[in-house]
């Protein structure tokens, strides 16, 4: 310590309260020690002051400079300081004098960085400053600003401290509540003494994720080429198109004129509502066979396999079963007048609509029923003029040929979806101005069978002139231009086509109207021949009189051969029974069924062998 | 003649081949006629800058109908893409053009 004394006697004024005031605060003073230049200081308020024991000297002697050589050595420290040496016995002397005087001490509580309690400290200052403001960091600083304070003020009054603890403990807060204002921005201190903390926390529900994803939307691949061509080519389709529907439209606008428009535009709505319904057509066709098959699929079963145990013979009733029954509403109050196989389509079969009643005469109609759809017909032709006979041709099924009660033979094609027969026969053409009875296909060649009595050939018009009236005819099996012709007077003549003016044969037969001719299948000279006098004959044409003559106790209607047999044949009569007949035996042999007033017998189809 | 006859043939295509030609889309109608009509709009808008063109169409797409439109406008390429259902259109325009138009995110 440096010794304050580097005074000139020319003392400077000095100001006296700060000396005062270090003066109090000393904490140990070395009272002894600088008493004399102290009482000088305090003596010295002012120069011009000069104290009575001052020193008087010259001018001469003031002016004298005396040299002081400052040295870190303490002046008051005694150099000749003597211990007693336990070890020893004696007083020694010891050499080396502490030359430390200490002129202020102050116990502080600043500690070392890298000491222990430093770095905790530090540690828990590095935690408290993350977790609070930063701010707060110099709160603590201040804290320990204040601590540095208090034990000042402690230590600086050591007596008053007992005395006045409330005081200094005041003191304490004012200069806490001194400290805050400066330091607005800190946290409020909490007084630990006054106010105590609590707090609380409600149970936060646990956390949970929750996720959800939604379908993706859907994709699809896609790829193509772009080049010039293509482009190129994909513009002249299109405008192609586009040229198609404008003559088509121009095509249209000179056909509508008048009363065209309205049909033109009921043709286009048509056309477009047939456009519609004919892409079902087909699949609604099979739909409602589908549909039928099992509604009548025990009919079915029954028509397949014919030869069942329930088919034998059963007393009054024979070994007929009634299979299917075709009718329709348009042709209710007709009587069928015609049936025939199509001689391809083995399920097809034509069906004629006429009335027997001679008085009243209403239109025809002409179905054409499959055997698949018993509910409604394939085909249907309506006349205005019952139908008395068809026939469909062999060898183009498609061609059906009608004749009519007043007189018209038409042709209808089943080829083509008109509803009007693509032939009529009329006035011009030679028609026949009675009912015609029978028509045959043969070939192209129409031949009809009228009352009137002569057998003509439509186109060609050849006519051959008989007595009477011609009820029925059948053509040759092999021999072409040979027929058979049955009359109303029980005659049947024998023509051939080739000659039109003569009969190459004349049978008497019946003593009534000869009602069917037929010849028979497998052996090419016989035919056979009912009429209404209840009898059924079987001739060789060769010969004059009949082989055969059955009874049948009514009037026969129609008479066919069987197609698998020469010698069975079958009979219908006008009393509703049915009749099969052996040749070989006479009679007939079994008794079939009892069937309301049939009166047609269709022809099975004629196999091609 | 014949030279004649097919510089008028090219020049009649190109007058001729200049709408905009529907070849692929399974939008919903409303929908096609907008895009188709947006594409003919920015082909004659940017008719020498296919980039251009395209970008109009995507981000007028984008925010029309929805993020992440593509588009592709050149005449000549082959592609194959993957669309998100009912959200494709490739179309020809101006008779050299080809347009692709597709949404996948």
């Amino acid at each position: 310590m440096f010794s304050a004394s580097s005074k000139t006697p020319h003392k400077q004024p000095r100001k006296q309260s700060i000396s005062i005031g270090r003066g109090t605060r000393k904490k140990d003073e070395d009272s002894g020690t600088e008493v004399g230049e102290g009482t000088d200081e305090w003596a010295q308020s002012k120069a011009t002051v000069r104290p009575p024991d001052q020193l008087e000297l010259t001018d001469a002697e003031l002016k004298e400079e005396f040299t002081r050589i400052l040295t870190a050595n303490n002046p008051h420290a005694p150099q000749n300081i003597v211990r007693y040496n336990f070890k020893e016995g004696t007083y020694k002397l010891i050499g080396f004098v502490n030359q430390l005087a200490v002129h202020y001490t102050q116990v502080g509580n600043l500690i070392p960085k890298d000491s222990d309690e430093g770095r905790r400290q530090h540690y828990r200052d590095e935690l408290v400053a993350d977790s609070q403001e930063s701010a707060k960091v110099v709160i603590s600083e201040t804290e320990n600003l204040e601590e540095d304070e208090d034990p000042k003020e402690l230590e600086t009054e050591p007596g008053s401290q007992t005395v006045v603890p409330a005081a200094g403990a005041a003191e304490k807060v004012t200069e806490e509540e001194l400290m805050t204002p400066k330091q607005p921005k800190e946290r409020k201190l909490t007084n630990q003494f006054n106010f105590s903390e609590r707090a609380s926390q409600t149970f936060n529900n646990p956390l949970r994720d929750r996720e959800c994803q939604m379908e993706p939307p859907p994709r699809t691949n896609f790829s193509a080429t772009a080049n010039q061509w293509e482009i190129y080519d994909a513009y002249v389709e299109e405008l192609e198109k586009q040229e198609k529907t404008k003559e088509k439209e121009k095509a249209k606008t000179p056909v509508a004129k008048k009363t065209g428009k309205m049909a033109m535009r009921k043709l286009t709505s048509l056309e477009s509502q047939t456009d519609d319904i004919t892409k079902v057509s087909q699949a609604a066709k099979i739909v409602e066979r589908m549909v039928n098959q099992n509604t009548y699929d025990d009919v079915a079963q029954d028509f397949k396999y014919y030869e069942d145990a329930a088919d034998e013979y059963r007393d009054q009733e024979g070994t007929l079963l009634p299979l299917w029954k075709f009718q329709n509403d348009k042709a209710k109050r007709l009587s069928v007048t015609a049936l025939c196989w199509n001689p391809k389509y083995r399920d097809l079969f034509a069906v004629g609509y006429g009335s027997y009643d001679f008085m009243k005469q209403s239109r025809g109609m002409l179905l054409l029923y499959s055997m698949k759809n018993p509910s409604f017909p394939e085909y249907m032709f309506s006349s205005n003029s019952g139908i008395m006979c068809l026939d469909i041709h062999v060898d183009h099924p498609y061609l059906v040929a009608v004749g009519h009660y007043d007189g018209n033979v038409a042709i209808y094609n089943l080829k083509k979806p008109h509803s009007q027969p693509s032939f009529l026969s009329s006035a011009k053409s030679g028609k026949h101005t009675d009912p015609v009875w029978q028509s045959e296909l043969v070939h192209i060649d129409v031949i009809k069978l009228k009352v009137e009595g002569s057998t003509t050939e439509v186109p060609e018009g050849l006519q051959l002139h008989t007595v009477g009236c011609g009820t029925a005819f059948d053509f040759h099996k092999e021999i072409d231009y040979l027929f058979l012709v049955g009359t109303e007077e029980g005659k049947i003549y024998k023509c051939s086509k080739s000659y039109s003016s003569q009969f190459l044969d004349t049978y008497d037969a019946h003593n009534m109207a000869v009602d069917a001719v037929s010849w028979n299948p497998y052996h090419t000279k016989v035919f056979m021949s009912c009429s209404s006098d209840w009898t059924v004959k079987i001739w060789d044409h060769t010969i004059k009189t009949p082989m055969f003559i059955y009874d049948l106790n009514s009037a026969v209607g129609d008479v066919a051969w069987a197609p698998y047999s020469s010698t069975v044949f079958t009979a219908v009569t006008t009393d509703g029974k049915e009749k099969k007949g052996q040749e070989v035996q006479k009679g007939p042999a079994v008794e079939i069924a009892k069937l309301d007033k049939l009166l047609n017998l269709v022809r099975e189809v004629k196999t091609k062998t | 003649m014949g030279e004649t006859e097919g510089k008028k043939d090219e020049a009649d295509y190109k007058r001729l081949h200049n709408f905009p030609l529907v070849r692929h889309s399974d939008m919903p109608e409303e929908m096609r006629v907008e895009t188709v009509e947006l594409c003919v709009t920015a082909c004659e808008k940017f008719s020498n800058n296919n980039e251009s063109a395209a970008k109009m169409i995507k981000e007028t797409m984008d925010k029309k109908f929805g993020s992440s439109w593509h588009v592709v406008i050149g005449e000549a390429f082959g592609f194959e893409i993957t669309h998100e259902a009912k959200n494709l259109l490739y179309l020809y325009f101006g008779g050299t053009l080809a347009i692709c138009v597709w949404k996948c995110s």
